[in-house]
């Protein structure tokens, strides 16, 4: 694992994210426009219509009214201006959720053209028994082919590479232009169809068929048509439905209210209010929130196996994050040099500079680099001064370099001991408590050696990666409980989780004590999300409510998980959960503006309804609206061009921070409820105003 | 509105403020089976009742058993009444010589005691045997308090339990709910009734000379007038004081005479209608610390009692607000208060409670769904008369009927924390449980089952002139509101009349019992359901990113939501009944 993360950390992207997407579009792209508007139109087949009842009721009520304004026409009502306008903003409002149900797929369907790109067929050699190869197309290949894929090629098919090294063009899928080393065993093994083979040439096995590559389930997810309702999506339809329900109710009985009241109302004006007071907002805007919240997810580079996924993210309670690569950088940096009694911090930055000039570890050029910033000690030629280096190995436990008859070595405190006192030497009492003091506080203590003679310790200090307190510190404030994850022993954990700020530290830990954890936090209730890359990942990833698997992780792990990140970059976890909080965010915030809207309303058509039977009802026209027609126009136009207002709200989704929920719940009550109430009072005068002026009624 | 008014009105406040916490706790103590002070009395009786009756004391029931064990239980006391009812005539206790009570009239009854509704199409001196009072009606009265009182307790099990699959013993509820709560209560409860002159006998009816006789127009059945001169006057008695304790605090509302708590021998004095006003509140109020105890949450039960406190004051101060107004109609009558009137709109109250106490009653009565009456709705100003209707059409989640208050706010509590969850960006959770489609499809079923019957069967009243029209004794909106009245009130399970309507007709009888049956065992099928299925999740520990129940910012919501549901959907026809009725009055127009 230390090695592999060595590597992976030169080719991901910087640690701290930026929230631009990579492909990110302009919001009225000019051809998802374009086509949105002829989707609207093909979406009002009935058939489509029925998956959301509450859009579905408006279509009936303007099927309806349109019936009878052809009564109208061959009696000659005298309303018949009015009722055409009412008839055919009935028929806008179905529109206009269509258009932004469309607005969401278009842009959908768009990220899944260029990702489409990159699956252009391909021809793959593949292997035979008899060892010799033939050319099929990519599409022809089918589980446990072997294929051959040499440098230029494009890999023809996602899989599992079995012999072989070579260097991997993934900018197609990941945007990230720099090459990724693919190889068999260990955990970089994963090919994705669609890259590029730069270098060498590989053996992969093709580990699916054709059309269950990943990028076939993402492109399905992301352009809809596989999207399945989510559980919370189909708690919040459930509640739309009964509302629609008691609004049908209340509009339909308050005919026979009217008709004792000598008062009846026309079709036109019942279906008006009935349509004014179902909740159009969030019911036409429901399926684009959605589909908009996996876009988002796709924009972060970061691909979700189901819907599902996407909101479980928004609950997770704890996050256990691997500390190397995560919260660490991938490796420990020198940080000091204490020198032992009777040698100077000189002399010993000297001697550990030499014993790590030819060590390529980036613990070893740490401390070329330290010395030179502290000492101004300059690298020296090694061949000069006829140094011979000597290696890190597990036995030794030590590396360095023999200068003549001088043997200068860094290791472990063990190891340097038994290698001094090999030599007649001691280790001094000073230096053990330095050693005792830097262990304790989390760091690495590497005792530095001069033939008999103990130098000093240089301090090797895991660094945490610049921001992570701070987000650690909005996750608890977002009510999310961060773990890390280390094979560090507890006293160094527990030193580096205070300094990243996390809630809590998993030390010295296997894959099944991971496994335990998250099992235990699920028994009490909670949702956990990881990220792992390893095979040895795989169990605990699939246990987890949201594992994301890095993109230069293996097979295994990208299966086992339910999200994918592109990028390889394991910060992205806290993204992906404010992605999944602002999905339901919107959702919530718009069925409040949605129900809030209905006060406005009332007070809209009531009076208009009966203030011609009784004019003392026009007390409650607290708007002033000119005529009994213009109000409810007025409220109708208003319900309809809402819609439309809130498309981009609803595909960019409201602004997420991260505050406590009692904190964001009085914000969105404020903006959304007190706003939701106010607004189309201002609305529906203002739209009152200008068709009175123009004298549409 | 007088500075006296005012105290009275802050004192039954505090009152109930103090109590709710020391009964709370007793009630969990009871329900929860922890030991309490009557253990030495009560235990024996209740074994015994145990053995005799065979039940398990230790079995838990599934909500579906629980369930299907309260509707047998009212299924059957439901028919032991409406026989009684019907075969008054030969049974005992019937000094009167009353005759067996009609079809539809002993069917709403007894659906109406059932129900814990209390509605009476009927005059009860002259239509009621003391058998029929006591066993067939008083009896109901602690029945289905208990019962309400045991689905509450069910449902808090509910919301408390994690992982379980059974909400609680229903019997053994409903045993401990009359032994160990109302009947002591009520014992003392209707001493102190008795003291302050309430009647307790079984003898026949008095009759006493009137001191100035009186000449009587009748209008007979067939049109024709007849003039009688009145010298005699009959004086109805009875087992009073015993049904009026219960009456007043299992929320039953049904008067051992027509009219009701307006009656000096059921209400006689100040401080007897100061007892009455607090017990209905009493056990409701103290519910929902019984809720704060057991789910382990004092402060969410605090929260949601302070809800319900803010729609209670505001509704009383609306009430008392617009009695206090004076008519506008009676040009050049003096209608300011002073020492010696009370001023403002005393049509239709009695001289002895005056506003303050009428206004008081009028909305305490209807945020519980007692439906015991003080002084006639019908005859409040529009908007004071409409405080009672809109209480009922809330969803009686104001303190609320015994049990049913709490099991109504607790739908309402589960709408509010779906829609926060959804805000803050978490799938809602109440308490730790997460409310899920299931849920929701519960309490908006819950939510759905009242307006439907209460809209739909007004609608059909109001344009029924064969049925429901006939029955009306004003026009106009007042109409419409006499007939929302009575749906609402029967829906609501509440009991109070608005008056006006001539309800004991084939067509009432029947479509107000129905609704009183629909508004009761429809609407606790899916609320059980729903209790049932929360006893079943997991308990997730609430975080920063849950939604806190507890806070004043939770309260607003839950009043927020309580007022939309119940607003939104009953705007349009308050818009007809009420608040036309009130513009109109101010136009100089009357009803």
């Amino acid at each position: 694992m230390a090695t592999a993360s060595v590597i992976q950390n030169q080719n991901t992207t910087p640690p701290v994210i930026t929230s631009s997407g990579k492909h990110r579009k302009s919001l009225w792209d000019s051809r998802i426009v374009r086509q949105a508007l002829i989707d609207a139109f093909r979406k009002l087949n009935p058939r489509t219509m029925m998956r959301n009842p509450v859009m579905f009721v408006v279509e009936i009520g303007s099927f309806i009214t349109t019936v009878l304004l052809f009564r109208d026409v061959t009696t000659h009502q005298s309303s018949f201006v009015f009722d055409l306008q009412i008839t055919l903003w009935l028929w806008f409002t179905v529109l206009f959720a269509n258009f932004a149900e469309a607005m969401a797929e278009g842009r959908g369907k768009a990220q899944a053209d260029t990702l489409r790109r990159a699956k252009s067929e391909t021809t793959a050699h593949r292997l035979l028994p008899n060892g010799e190869s033939e050319d099929v197309p990519s599409v022809k290949l089918r589980l446990e082919d072997i294929v051959i894929v040499v440098a230029g090629e494009l890999i023809p098919g996602d899989g599992e590479v079995i012999d072989g090294v070579a260097s991997v063009d993934e900018s197609a899928i990941t945007g990230e232009s720099a090459p990724v080393i693919r190889e068999s065993g260990g955990d970089r093994s994963a090919v994705t169809g669609g890259t590029k083979v730069l270098s060498d040439h590989l053996k992969i096995r093709i580990t699916s068929n054709p059309g269950e590559t990943f990028l076939d389930k993402m492109i399905a997810l992301v352009e809809g048509a596989e999207r399945q309702k989510t559980p919370n999506e189909i708690a919040l339809n459930i509640l739309l439905c009964g509302l629609t329900i008691i609004f049908l109710l209340a509009v339909v009985t308050l005919q026979p209210f009217a008709i004792y009241s000598h008062a009846p109302q026309t079709v036109f004006v019942l279906v008006s209010l009935l349509v004014c007071l179902i909740p159009t907002t969030i019911g036409g805007l429901l399926s684009a929130i959605g589909i908009a919240g996996m876009d988002r997810l796709v924009q972060h580079n970061v691909l979700a196996m189901s819907g599902r996924a996407v909101e479980a993210a928004g609950d997770v309670n704890t996050l256990l994050l691997d500390k190397t690569g995560t919260i660490t950088l991938g490796n420990r940096q020198a940080a000091d040099f204490i020198a032992a009694p009777g040698v100077s911090n000189e002399q010993l930055a000297d001697a550990a500079q030499l014993s790590s000039l030819p060590d390529e570890t980036p613990e070893g050029r740490s401390i070329v680099i330290l010395a030179k910033e502290r000492y101004g000690l300059r690298g020296r030629d090694l061949e000069e001064l006829d140094a011979e280096f000597v290696p890190f190995s597990a036995i030794t436990r030590m590396s360095g370099v023999n200068i003549g008859k001088t043997a200068i070595r860094k290791g472990s405190a063990d190891a340097i001991t038994k290698f001094v006192e090999e030599r007649g030497g001691a280790v001094p009492k000073d230096v053990r408590t330095a050693v005792d003091t830097i262990a304790r506080s989390g760091g690495t203590p590497l005792v530095v050696a001069r033939g008999s003679q103990v130098m000093g310790v240089v301090y090797l200090k895991d660094i945490v990666k610049g921001g992570m307190k701070e987000r650690f510190a909005q996750l608890r404030a977002m009510g999310i409980r961060t773990i890390m994850i280390t094979g560090d022993n507890p006293l160094t954990a527990a030193a580096i989780a205070r300094e990243a700020g996390v809630d809590d530290f998993l030390a010295e830990a296997k894959p099944k004590d991971k496994m335990d954890l998250i099992k235990r936090e699920q028994t009490q209730g909670k949702l956990v999300a990881m990220t792992g890359d390893g095979t040895n990942d795989a169990p605990a990833l699939a246990q987890a409510d949201v594992g994301v698997a890095m993109n230069t992780g293996t097979q295994a792990a990208k299966e086992a998980g339910n999200m994918v990140d592109l990028d390889s970059n394991p910060t992205k976890l806290i993204e992906i959960v404010e992605i999944g909080k602002q999905l339901l965010m919107t959702r919530g915030a718009l069925t409040t503006f949605s129900i809030s809207n209905d006060v406005a309303k009332y007070f809209a058509i009531l009076p208009a309804m009966f203030a011609g039977a009784f004019p003392v009802l026009n007390a409650l026209n607290i708007m002033h609206l000119k005529t009994p027609e213009s109000a409810i126009l007025s409220a109708v136009i208003f319900n309809a061009l809402i819609i439309v207002a809130l498309i981009p709200l609803a595909l960019r989704g409201v602004k997420y921070r991260a505050l406590g929920a009692a904190v964001l719940l009085q914000r969105n009550l404020w903006i959304y409820g007190v706003g939701g109430i106010i607004v189309p009072f201002i609305g529906i005068k203002i739209i009152d105003m200008i068709i009175t002026a123009i004298h549409l009624v | 509105m007088t500075p006296n008014g005012w105290l009275q009105i802050i004192l039954f406040f505090g009152i109930i403020l103090v109590v709710t916490k020391p009964l709370g706790i007793y009630m969990e103590r009871v329900f929860e089976r922890k030991r309490t002070f009557g253990d030495r009395l009560f235990g024996p009786i209740e074994r015994l009742l145990y053995r005799v009756i065979g039940i398990d004391e230790s079995h838990e029931m599934r909500w579906i058993e629980y369930g299907i064990s309260m509707l047998l239980f009212s299924a059957m006391t439901m028919l032991l009444t409406y026989g009684i009812e019907r075969l008054q005539a030969i049974l005992p206790w019937n000094p009167q010589k009353l005759v067996a009570v009609a079809p539809d009239l002993a069917f709403n009854t007894a659906a109406s005691f059932t129900t814990n509704t209390n509605w009476q199409s009927y005059v009860p001196e002259s239509t009621m045997s003391y058998l029929t009072q006591a066993l067939g009606l008083t009896t109901h009265n602690f029945w289905s308090a208990a019962v309400g009182i045991a689905l509450a307790i069910a449902i808090i099990r509910g919301i408390a339990r994690k992982e379980s699959s059974t909400i609680g013993n229903f019997w053994v509820d409903l045993t401990r709910a009359t032994l160990r709560v109302l009947l002591p209560i009520c014992i003392v409860y209707g001493l102190a009734l008795v003291s302050q002159g309430v009647v307790q006998n079984f003898r026949p009816y008095d009759t006493a000379k009137v001191l100035q006789p009186q000449k009587v127009t009748l209008i007979g059945n067939d049109g024709k007038q007849t003039t009688q001169m009145i010298t005699e006057q009959i004086i109805a008695q009875g087992p009073v004081a015993s049904q009026e304790a219960i009456k007043m605090l299992g929320t039953n509302g049904g008067g051992f005479f027509n009219a009701n708590s307006a009656h000096p021998f059921e209400n006689p004095t100040p401080l007897s209608n100061f007892l009455e006003m607090l017990s209905i509140f009493l056990i409701p109020a103290s519910l929902t610390a019984t809720l704060g105890r057991m789910t382990k949450s004092p402060s969410h039960g605090w929260a949601i009692f302070a809800a319900m406190s803010v729609l209670f004051l505001v509704g009383v101060t609306t009430a008392y607000w617009a009695e206090s107004q004076p008519n506008p109609l009676l040009h050049g009558v003096d209608q300011h208060v002073t020492a010696t009137q009370s001023g403002g709109n005393m049509e239709g109250k009695e001289v002895r409670f005056g506003i303050a106490n009428s206004a008081l009653f009028a909305t305490v009565t209807t945020d519980a769904s007692c439906g015991a009456v003080n002084a006639m709705h019908d005859s409040f100003m529009p908007l004071g008369g409409m405080v009672p209707l809109v209480n009922i059409l809330l969803g009686e989640v104001v303190f609320g009927g015994v049990g049913a208050g709490l099991y109504g706010v607790f739908i309402m509590v589960v709408l509010s924390v779906f829609i926060a969850g959804l805000m803050v960006g978490r799938t809602p959770e109440y308490l730790g449980k997460k409310i899920e489609a299931y849920d929701v499809k519960m309490a908006m079923l819950y939510v759905l089952i009242f307006p439907l019957s209460i809209l739909i069967l007004t609608a059909i009243a109001s344009t029924s002139s064969t049925f429901g029209l006939p029955g009306l004794n004003n026009l106009g909106p007042h109409g419409l509101s006499e007939m929302l009245y009575a749906y609402t009130s029967s829906t609501g399970n509440n009991g109070s009349a608005f008056a006006g309507l001539s309800a004991n007709t084939h067509f009432y009888n029947f479509t107000l019992g129905t609704a009183m049956l629909i508004g009761r065992f429809l609407m606790i099928v899916p609320m059980l359901a729903l209790a049932g299925n929360l006893a079943q999740k997991k308990m997730v520990p609430p975080s920063s990113g849950t939604f806190p129940v507890t806070t004043p910012l939770f309260t607003t919501l839950l009043v927020g939501v309580i007022i939309i549901v119940g607003a939104l959907t009953f705007f349009p026809v308050l818009s007809l009944g009420p608040v036309l009725e009130h513009l109109m009055l101010h136009a100089g127009r009357m009803f």
